[in-house]
């Protein structure tokens, strides 16, 4: 039977924690031990679980003995009241239920971004009173804090550097677990501070200050044209309110150029690693991919994949041709045949395992540097710290209990 | 053959959480509704160049092509044609200030001060006013438009759920720039047509917690913004070789080993101890997952909304696999 010869090589695909598909494993354990590890980002595209792994590993650390931080974007209901950080108050909060490992040892605080409240924090920490007063009441200003496309990545970004700092300063957390925003793309939120910043640097506002400070010298006939096709287009009032926005914000420029220069300096520290979380499906492998490449562009270290939501391995027993054909004959003779919905169920498995393996094989040739963790997908949803420290044993390639 | 669900509609919303499949159902209602002639336009906003992949084609320019098509009929018709388009903001913006403004020049010195840039990533809310008029241009289109083609329907790949109401600009406590300057009569028409019953927004949910609850969500959001939820594509469902009281049994532990290695025996398998103890570890853990799925389809139940269920697809998606898509969504009456 040339079926059952082709068998072994088919059917040794296996798909689990302890599979290595062309990469490295990635050692969580290690990483979440060092004590050089300051900063864990985990990075990835729309619904691959970015959040359940950042929670997860945030307290399997702070159960091995870390003071951690967990800063999540925008966690489930259920999840972020398991974590008693449903009050949006941008202020980290214990977690309770936390088993520290030794008197003394580790501990968990969350808390939920709340980007215009650390937008507003920026300016007030930075502005005179009075002048802080003039922004956080400028319409044009009241726009961008809440809905411009990147404040988010932003102020995700600020609130881990202001919570570094005072963690340095303070000497209270020791890990920082950052999740980042639901972006359109993965890489949005490295993007975001430089796109904001070359915004508050560039020629467009200088345009827009040009007005404002009087002589005429500047307005040559192309800014002119420029100027009067903007009050067309977004009306005198929404550009004045720009012009006193811009002016007011002017001396606060070189200040926020300068924060968002030093987060990108703290991400690229070596006490900064970065997760990318992905799972099997080939549009969230291609984002992980670009990430990879991206974060070897910008010199940020990468610690590793995550494979998320993994399909169960199936139990080396059959391949699927046999078990499809061997069905088949089942159903003619008995159409109920449980059997043969067995049979047709584990070649399901072994085809969807095989695709999988597939996919991480070919990012693996891709990226053979970079180690990766493959998580089997849970049953069920996770949202309570059990569910999260399962999560945190699967991370770390143990067999749950 | 009965009359499709949404006969009336001419813009086909299609959200849903990341990771659930909403371009993959998006671009299988375009080909739905393609079948029987009809001419249908697929859009997508996000910038990912998702449809040129699923149909396997050169990335898609800021103009409309013919991609595929449409499905065939019931009766053996011959499908419509579906074209795509790729709407960026930048080009939205030049074409919105020529078609408005007449700004030939005035457009290239708007770029050199870093003002479409402004505009498209920076501005608030102005991006996305730019990416639904270009849509709603796309199916407002009619005879009188010349040389420009008239779709029968429009499928817009959207925004996951979590945006959605921002991005169709109904969100109004969310104050942006579309929402103060000239642009926001733009702006008002698109909203009328968005809230129109030639608009629907269809939700894409797989069966398990987190995507149904943001589905519900999703739902009471749109619905309170006065937008038209179309149906619920419950997407990715698990194979059902197996009938209710199979499972149940499973569930139970009441399935014996012997039976197992007798059917096998019958089947020409061996009925060895590892053979039944694996497949009956596999039927254990998908009786548990299906009894889940069961629970989220109840909760899907209770949404007020018709649903329709896709199968998941083993080998991924290729065109072949939209087309059985299509196929399916059409036989449940959603084209």
């Amino acid at each position: 039977m040339s079926a059952s010869q082709r068998q072994p090589s088919r059917t040794r695909t296996r798909v689990g924690p302890q599979t290595l598909t062309g990469g490295r494993h990635l050692d969580v354990d290690a990483l979440l031990d060092d004590r050089r590890t300051g900063i864990i980002v985990c990075c990835g595209s729309g619904g691959v679980g970015k959040t359940t792994t950042s929670a997860a590993l945030a307290l399997r650390a702070a159960e091995r003995g870390r003071r951690v931080v967990v800063l999540t974007i925008d966690p489930a209901r259920r999840l972020a009241q398991s974590m008693g950080i449903e009050a949006l108050d941008n202020t980290p909060r214990p977690v309770a239920g936390v088993a520290s490992g030794s008197p003394g040892g580790g501990s968990l605080d969350a808390m939920m971004l709340d980007m215009k409240r650390t937008f507003d924090e920026v300016v007030e920490g930075q502005a005179s009173p009075e002048k802080a007063r003039q922004i956080l009441e400028n319409p044009f200003y009241i726009a961008l804090s809440s809905s411009f496309a990147g404040t988010q990545e932003y102020m995700a970004m600020e609130k881990l550097g202001q919570i570094h700092t005072d963690a340095q300063r303070d000497g209270t957390y020791d890990l920082i677990v950052v999740d980042t925003p639901p972006s359109r793309s993965a890489l949005d939120f490295l993007d975001a501070p430089e796109r904001l910043s070359s915004f508050l640097d560039g020629r467009f506002i200088k345009l827009l200050l040009a007005p404002a400070r009087g002589p005429a010298r500047l307005m040559t006939a192309g800014l002119t044209i420029v100027t009067n096709a903007l009050t067309k287009v977004l009306g005198a009032q929404v550009l004045r309110d720009m012009q006193t926005f811009v002016a007011a914000f002017d001396t606060l420029f070189g200040g926020f150029r300068q924060r968002a220069q030093k987060t990108f300096e703290l991400l690229q520290a070596d006490g900064t690693a970065f997760l990318v979380v992905a799972s099997p499906e080939p549009d969230a492998l291609r984002e992980a991919a670009y990430f990879v490449e991206r974060l070897s562009e910008d010199d940020m270290p990468l610690a590793g994949l995550v494979v998320n939501r993994a399909s169960p391995a199936p139990t080396d027993i059959v391949s699927a041709e046999e078990a499809m054909a061997a069905a088949q004959r089942l159903r003619k003779q008995d159409p109920e045949s449980l059997t043969a919905g067995l049979l047709r169920l584990h070649a399901d498995r072994v085809r969807l395992a095989e695709r999988e393996a597939m996919l991480q094989r070919r990012f693996g040739a891709a990226h053979p540097q970079v180690p990766t963790a493959v998580i089997p997908a849970l049953a069920g949803d996770v949202h309570d710290l059990d569910g999260l420290r399962q999560v945190g044993t699967l991370l770390a390639g143990e067999r749950p209990t | 053959m009965a009359t499709p669900d949404f006969s009336k509609v001419r813009l086909h919303i299609v959200t849903g959480k990341g990771g659930t499949g909403k371009s993959t159902v998006a671009a299988a209602q375009a080909l739905a509704l393609a079948s029987t002639g009809r001419n249908v336009l697929l859009c997508e906003v996000e910038g990912r160049q998702g449809i040129a992949r699923m149909f396997d084609v050169e990335p898609l320019p800021y103009a409309e092509r013919r991609i595929a098509t449409g499905l065939v009929g019931p009766q053996g018709q011959r499908g419509g044609v579906v074209h795509a388009l790729h709407i960026d903001p930048e080009s939205a913006l030049l074409e919105y200030l020529s078609m408005y403004y007449k700004l030939g020049r005035a457009g290239k010195a708007l770029d050199r001060f870093g003002v479409v840039e402004f505009a498209t990533t920076i501005a608030p809310g102005v991006r996305d006013v730019l990416l639904t008029g270009k849509v709603y241009e796309a199916t407002r289109r009619n005879s009188r438009n010349k040389g420009a083609t008239v779709y029968d329907a429009v499928v817009l790949d959207a925004p996951p759920t979590g945006r959605i109401a921002q991005f169709l600009g109904v969100n109004n406590e969310l104050a942006g720039l579309a929402r103060m300057g000239p642009i926001k009569s733009q702006a008002d028409s698109v909203t009328t047509l968005f809230r129109s019953d030639r608009t629907v927004c269809h939700l894409v949910t797989v069966l398990e917690e987190m995507p149904v609850q943001e589905t519900a969500d999703g739902i009471a959001e749109l619905r309170r913004h006065r937008i038209a939820v179309g149906g619920v594509v419950v997407n990715q469902v698990r194979p059902r070789d197996l009938d209710d009281d199979d499972l149940a049994a499973l569930r139970a532990g009441k399935v014996t080993k012997k039976r197992v290695a007798g059917e096998l025996v019958t089947a020409g398998l061996p009925g060895t101890a590892t053979l039944v103890d694996g497949l009956l570890a596999e039927g254990r853990d998908h009786a548990e997952r299906r009894a889940l799925e069961d629970t989220q389809r109840a909760v899907v139940e209770t949404l007020d909304a018709p649903t329709y269920e896709l199968p998941r697809l083993v080998g991924g998606i290729d065109l072949g696999g939209l087309y059985d898509l299509a196929r399916l969504l059409r036989d449940q009456g959603m084209a």
